[in-house]
């Protein structure tokens, strides 16, 4: 049995359709393992598999889904105390499609709660570990969708990225994640952060296996959504084995300081890597880059100010006991509901949009956001991609940036300009490197970012990328 | 930057309770967070169009037709308090 | 002296549109459904759950823009309004801010500030000490209405009293009738109105603190209530007092006024653009099929009364002003060619005067009733006054006119048979008084006589008729 799990989802997708696997038989290996996982990446693992029949084209390979995604009587609580108990009447519109497709639900995976977080510390559910050490951080906020992939307890899973909460777990934990452009998947049953940055994509084993999850992901837009988009066209399966002809551009804005040097180092080797397979490497400039993490702090929490007002404990979830009246229902409810850092961005966001402070902040950033698309529309006329790491630094070691909040606000500057840009962006997994104290080697990410509906030409770059690299993740997967 | 009213007030608009010791965590904090986000007030950004939607679409509409409801058994199903055929609140009017 | 005041007077109207499903997702609306059957993930805003608008609700707003001459935008974006209310399911209500749908506009010489959309919130029913929960007051909230499309018209400040608020609401109640965008009925709720009220001196053209009072729900209830306000405020002022601002309540039952909200907790709507919706960006043919929508609004109805049934001014605009009445005149004339409008427009008025603000559509008086009716007064074969005894009758029980008369005894005394020529004499010979001060000169004494005749047979005689006789009879 040990060899099925060494197949990755679209190889073991492949041999069902050939008749070498048994679709059930796949689903309770991952739901066995799922059940008993130890990283507590988990929140909820379905019990048995599927009555339908699997559909061909995902053969029934079995998908763990962030628990921010709203599955029709299944617990979907985004990670909070706040949605105790609760199981939606619906389910979301891409883990629907998804579904369809033949990937059926294996269980929902721990997250920061609301997706706000770096490192799974902020979850009701506690703490996921990284599988490379268990005393470090998966990253976050799609921390157990991550940890869960790197594990071997699911072939492979979708989260969601804010500013960076796909690409950067995928990062640490040593998988690839791709957050598609803005708009390219359905938001409809995801439990919102901030909604003019959030957007689902997946988290793999492997390159291959994030553009066929992907593919099915996007295609026509949905009626449900109204920002949501038509892909131009279907995901193509990556197959490049050179880079002759792709113009890289390295920003300096991104590449520099505030990176660890075993970060920086793995980096500048892939660029190395990248000029052997035939890629132009020359350095861009993103001048406004520097102040997209300031943006970003100001639109997402003001976002998410608003977006968590409907949990007042009227509708659903927890509702604070005996209150004295309406406004201390309210306040109790959402003190004692919401954990420590969502109290904080709902504080900032509230800060930043009320009366007086709205121009100087929201206003401000929104425009800050234009100049980031700007720089990035520029670099695109002259290069392909755009490079620099996902993550600054490798797993930290868990507690460790939990008492300054900025501390933890810094892991997000180099995903989050992509996000403030609604560009695709994806991150492969480009060696291991110490942490700065010295220790066990961690995986290290590296970020490609292109312009908006580029993900089947980017998926194709990484491809190329990553069989020069040859990355072997197995050992976590034991 | 940011005080312990202000904090206080901006507690009262987001309908959270705090404890003594949380707004005062939270005076720090926030002014923590603040004195990075303030960099971008040195930026010159006169003329520069504000972006709400980084996808330039319009008119994402639907057309008049009716959709299934939730029968009140499912939408009442979460409800932490039912009375009447509805969800019970304490009163506003209290 | 004390200074005079000048009363200053805004009206902000909500409007529910006749849209089949909610603004935002695709709940029917319905009246009277049993609570909270008509709701979904949206409306109730689960977790998750995203708006969509509803084309319709927009083409109904853009049709409104246009019956109001408002200037629609191009572009225009939906905001949220942040704030906790058990009636309001997201925290937040989408609405419309610096980017509305339509600015400006004008009806019957008040300008419009700006019409835009928004959503409904839900209903919320207070329990009182009944539903008691951990010993407090509850109350419980239906969604089933939270969400309905609603268009809000605000009006610059330009009304001046109580009296032409309420007709100028009329009016505008017309106007969305005809376009047939909304059931605009005060009572049911579906047209609501708020009133901003404030006095300055009269003269000054700067404008003085203003109150708004809320959801008054009948058209007496507008009038009386800024009449109220109006006078509470003359008191203060005049007391050398100051006016705070503040949201009011008219109890129309005890005629009070009160304040709604302390003023200690300022609001802060924290409005933002609604990052869920993408903006409406008004299209060619958008705006063509809302210009085709619209049939004849009132003040074209007015014009064509005038034209085509020979109205006075007055008489067009009263029926073309009330949607109902305007129906009910069109079908009255259209029972028989060549009736005569001006006779059928003074005849509905002594309907009105009875019915009130009944749609004559529902009442008793068919509108081929008012026709023979107006026919029998034409040929003079019932009087005036006997046409009122038996518009009396018919408003009461209802039939047709001529049975009316005949059952009665109503038809008009003429004199064919010399009986009126009887009752003539008789009344000249009763009142020398009146007969000297007509031979005097004095013309208007004559009408001492014709009241009396008139009297003697209850009003059957015609007028025109007693006139002659009395004249011929004193040879005058
Ligand atoms: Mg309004
Ligand atoms: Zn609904």
């Amino acid at each position: 049995m040990s060899g099925l799990i060494d197949l990755s989802a679209s190889q073991a997708a492949a041999a069902i359709k050939r008749g070498e696997v048994d679709p059930g038989a796949l689903f309770d290996l991952y739901r066995q393992r799922a059940a008993t996982d130890s990283l507590n990446a988990y929140t909820w693992v379905a019990e048995q598999a599927p009555k339908a029949p699997p559909q061909p084209s995902l053969g029934g390979v079995p998908l763990a889904v962030k628990d921010l995604f709203c599955t029709e009587g299944v617990p979907s609580q985004s990670g909070s105390r706040i949605l105790e108990g609760y199981r939606p009447p619906y389910t979301a519109t891409v883990v629907e499609r998804l579904a369809q497709a033949g990937a059926p639900l294996l269980g929902k995976t721990n997250q920061d709660e609301f997706a706000m977080g770096s490192s799974n510390e902020n979850s009701a559910f506690g703490p996921v570990l990284n599988p490379w050490d268990r005393a470090r951080v998966p990253g976050g906020s799609s921390g157990g969708s991550a940890a869960a992939v790197a594990a071997g307890l699911a072939p492979w899973a979708i989260g969601t990225d804010t500013g960076g909460s796909i690409r950067q777990p995928a990062a640490l934990c040593g998988i690839v994640g791709l957050k598609p452009t803005y708009g390219a998947v359905s938001r409809y049953g995801m439990i919102a952060f901030a909604s003019s940055l959030d957007q689902a994509g997946p988290l793999t084993r492997d390159v291959s296996d994030a553009a066929l999850l992907l593919s099915h992901m996007v295609g026509e837009r949905d009626p449900l959504d109204a920002t949501s988009l038509d892909f131009p066209e279907p995901i193509a399966m990556p197959s490049r084995r050179t880079l002759a002809g792709i113009r890289l551009g390295v920003p300096s804005e991104l590449t520099g300081e505030g990176i660890e040097p075993g970060v920086l180092g793995a980096f500048q080797a892939t660029l190395e890597l990248a000029r052997q397979l035939g890629a132009t490497v020359e350095s861009c400039a993103l001048p406004h880059a520097p102040h997209a993490l300031a943006a970003y702090y100001v639109l997402a929490p003001a976002e998410c100010s608003s977006n968590l007002a409907r949990f007042d404990g009227v509708r659903y979830g927890y509702r604070a006991a005996d209150p004295d009246d309406l406004l201390s229902m309210y306040e109790r409810t959402r003190h004692d509901g919401f954990g420590v850092e969502v109290r904080r961005r709902v504080m900032l966001g509230t800060y930043v949009l009320s009366s007086g402070y709205y121009e100087a902040y929201y206003g401000r950033a929104q425009r800050v956001r234009t100049k980031i698309a700007a720089d990035f529309a520029a670099a695109f006329e002259r290069f392909d991609f755009v490079v620099m790491p996902t993550s600054p630094c490798v797993a930290f070691e868990l507690g460790s940036k939990l008492a300054d909040p900025y501390a933890m606000y810094l892991n997000d500057f180099l995903s989050v300009p992509a996000s403030l840009a609604g560009i695709p962006a994806l991150s492969i997994p480009n060696g291991l490197a110490s942490p700065p104290g010295g220790g066990t080697p961690l995986p290290v990410g590296f970020q490609l970012a292109g312009p908006a509906f580029s993900e089947s030409q980017m998926l194709d770059v990484a491809f190329a990328l990553e069989q020069a690299l040859g990355f072997d993740g197995r050992a976590v997967r034991s | 930057m940011i005080d312990r009213d202000t904090v206080l007030h901006v507690a009262r608009l987001a309908r959270l309770e705090l404890t003594d010791g949380e707004v005062e965590r939270m005076v720090g904090e926030l002014g923590g967070v603040l004195e990075h986000i303030e960099t971008i007030a040195q930026l010159d950004l006169d003329g520069v169009p504000p972006t709400t939607h980084v996808v330039e679409v319009a008119n994402a509409l639907r057309e008049d037709e009716p959709r299934a409801s939730l029968s009140r058994q499912q939408a009442l199903a979460g409800a932490p308090a039912v009375a009447d055929e509805g969800f019970a609140v304490p009163s506003p009017q209290a | 002296m004390t200074p005079d005041f000048e009363p200053v007077i805004g009206l902000e109207i909500h409007v529910q549109l006749k849209t089949r499903t909610k603004m935002f997702c695709g709940c029917e609306l319905s009246f009277g459904a049993p609570p909270n059957t008509l709701t979904c993930p949206v409306c109730l805003g689960l977790p998750g759950a995203l708006p969509v608008a509803n084309a319709r609700a927009i083409h109904f707003a853009l049709m409104i823009g246009l019956a109001l001459g408002c200037e629609l935008a191009d572009h225009s974006v939906f905001h949220r309004k942040n704030y906790f209310y058990p009636d309001l399911p997201k925290g937040y209500q989408i609405s419309q801010y610096d980017e509305p749908l339509c600015r400006g506009g004008e009806l019957a010489g008040v300008r419009l500030h700006r019409v835009h959309l928004e959503e409904d919130a839900a209903k919320l029913i207070h329990l009182g000490a009944s539903g008691r929960i951990h010993g407090s007051e509850q109350s419980v909230v239906d969604f089933n209405r939270g969400g309905t499309p609603l268009v809000e018209i605000v009006t610059e400040p330009e009304l001046r009293s109580p009296e032409q608020a309420r007709e100028w609401l009329t009016l505008l109640r017309a106007t969305l009738r005809s376009l047939a965008v909304s059931d605009v009925n005060m009572e049911e709720g579906s047209l609501r109105a708020d009133a901003n009220v404030s006095l300055r001196a009269a003269g000054s053209s700067e404008l003085g603190t203003k109150t708004e009072l809320k959801n008054m729900n009948s058209f007496r209830f507008l009038e009386r209530g800024i009449a109220a306000e109006i006078a509470r405020q003359r008191v203060t002022l005049e007391a050398g007092g100051s006016i705070e601002q503040e949201t009011l309540h008219f109890d129309p039952v005890s005629g009070e006024i009160t304040s709604l909200r302390s003023k200690e907790e300022a609001q802060d709507y924290r409005y933002f653009p609604e990052p869920d919706l993408v903006p409406i960006a008004t299209t060619v043919a958008m705006l063509r099929a809302a210009r085709e929508a619209i049939v004849e609004l009132p003040r074209a109805r007015a014009e064509r009364f005038e034209d085509e049934y020979g109205l006075s001014v007055d008489s067009a605009h009263l029926l073309a002003f009330r949607f109902e009445l305007a129906n009910y005149f069109e079908k009255v004339v259209a029972v028989r060619e060549g009736i005569d409008g001006q006779q059928i427009a003074n005849w509905l008025t002594q309907l009105v005067a009875r019915i009130g603000d009944q749609d004559p559509a529902q009442s008793k008086v068919t509108p081929e009733a008012m026709a023979q009716l107006v026919e029998l007064i034409s040929a003079r074969a019932v009087s005036a006054p006997a046409g009122r005894e038996v518009l009396d009758v018919l408003v009461r029980e209802g039939g047709d006119p001529a049975s009316v008369v005949e059952q009665r005894g109503l038809g008009a005394l003429h004199d064919e048979d010399g009986a009126l020529e009887a009752i003539v004499g008789q009344a000249i010979a009763a009142d020398p008084a009146a007969v000297q001060r007509v031979r005097g000169g004095n013309d208007k004494a004559i009408g001492a006589l014709v009241g009396a005749v008139m009297r003697e047979t209850r009003g059957r005689a015609d007028g025109a008729d007693v006139t002659r006789l009395i004249r011929e009879q004193l040879g005058i």
